[in-house]
């Protein structure tokens, strides 16, 4: 599963504030440690505004901060924002008949079933689980 | 009226121990609060085969918090199963919901991790319905990933 910019730049953008919940994280700050563009962070940091995740604030020693609930926000949820997760249609037209739509329909049984082990996995996954996971993965 | 709901106690107040016969009305009880079904015969077949007598791979916990029961977990110790080398297994979880948010649900794991490791093993699994989000949050939240098979199944249909 290969994520959209867009939407990877968002899930850093949510586990760098929600790693330090109390502090600001300036966009440029975010962008350099992540080695990204700030002008397209900021578009979806400021998408993380409108949707309540995190909140602006202005000013010297401003930035963005985490609002949303770390033990409650999911990956799925962060990742819906920006794309939809298994959202292929999988479903063979009614009209279509023949060898085609047999293949079709059994590949499309196949394929349904790998979206929703996707959207399963993501689903169970808080921000608080992937803060926790990224620091047993820290090198010794 | 509303119902007042009594304060989730702290993880300090959570004390995990085997469970005992007069526990078993309260741990049908948070079963068939959260499941909404009450099955008695089930847990008492249940508390037959992992709650009595000499279970040494067998395990039925309960966590005492507050005035009664909190939660409860199950699991055993099996051998090749699925061809995996020996593991532990845990098969049911639950913690009243009164009672939730406040560490014991990761207290009974613990607990029954601590019990398999005391049995030399150094692996833990579980199995759940992939809609069960609850269940598979908690499971993710302490540290589980997933595991290297795919479970599969077969409609029969009428015989």
């Amino acid at each position: 599963m290969k994520l959209q910019k867009n939407t990877l730049y968002a899930l850093y953008g949510i586990l760098d504030s929600a790693s330090r919940p109390d502090e600001q994280m300036p966009t440029g700050e975010i962008a350099k440690t992540y080695g990204v563009s700030p002008h397209h962070l900021a578009k979806v940091l400021r998408a993380l505004v409108r949707a309540g995740l995190v909140e602006s604030v202005r000013g010297v020693g401003g930035g963005y901060r985490f609002t949303g609930n770390a033990r409650r926000l999911t990956l799925l949820e962060v990742i819906e924002l920006f794309e939809r997760v298994g959202a292929g249609d999988h479903g063979v037209p009614a009209r279509r008949r023949g060898r085609r739509a047999e293949v079709e329909r059994a590949l499309g049984t196949v394929f349904a079933e790998i979206d929703e082990m996707s959207r399963a996995t993501l689903r169970s996954i808080s921000i608080a689980t992937m803060l926790k996971l990224i620091e047993r993965q820290r090198p010794a | 009226m509303s119902e007042r709901r009594k304060t989730p106690p702290g993880d300090a107040g959570v004390r995990v121990r085997n469970v005992q016969a007069g526990d078993l009305e309260a741990v049908i009880a948070i079963d068939a609060e959260v499941t909404r079904l009450r099955k008695p015969d089930y847990w008492a077949e249940i508390h037959r085969r992992y709650g009595s007598g000499r279970r040494q791979q067998r395990f039925f916990l309960v966590a005492e918090a507050g005035d009664g029961i909190a939660g409860y977990v199950i699991g055993e110790v099996r051998d090749w199963e699925f061809g995996s080398p020996r593991c532990g297994w845990v098969f049911a979880i639950s913690v009243r919901p009164g009672a939730r948010l406040a560490g014991v649900g990761s207290r009974l794991l613990e607990a029954i991790c601590a019990g398999f490791r005391g049995l030399g093993v150094t692996k833990v699994r579980t199995l759940l319905a992939r809609d069960n989000h609850l269940v598979l949050s908690f499971f993710r939240s302490q540290g589980m990933m997933a595991a290297p098979f795919i479970p599969l199944e077969l409609d029969l249909g009428q015989a």
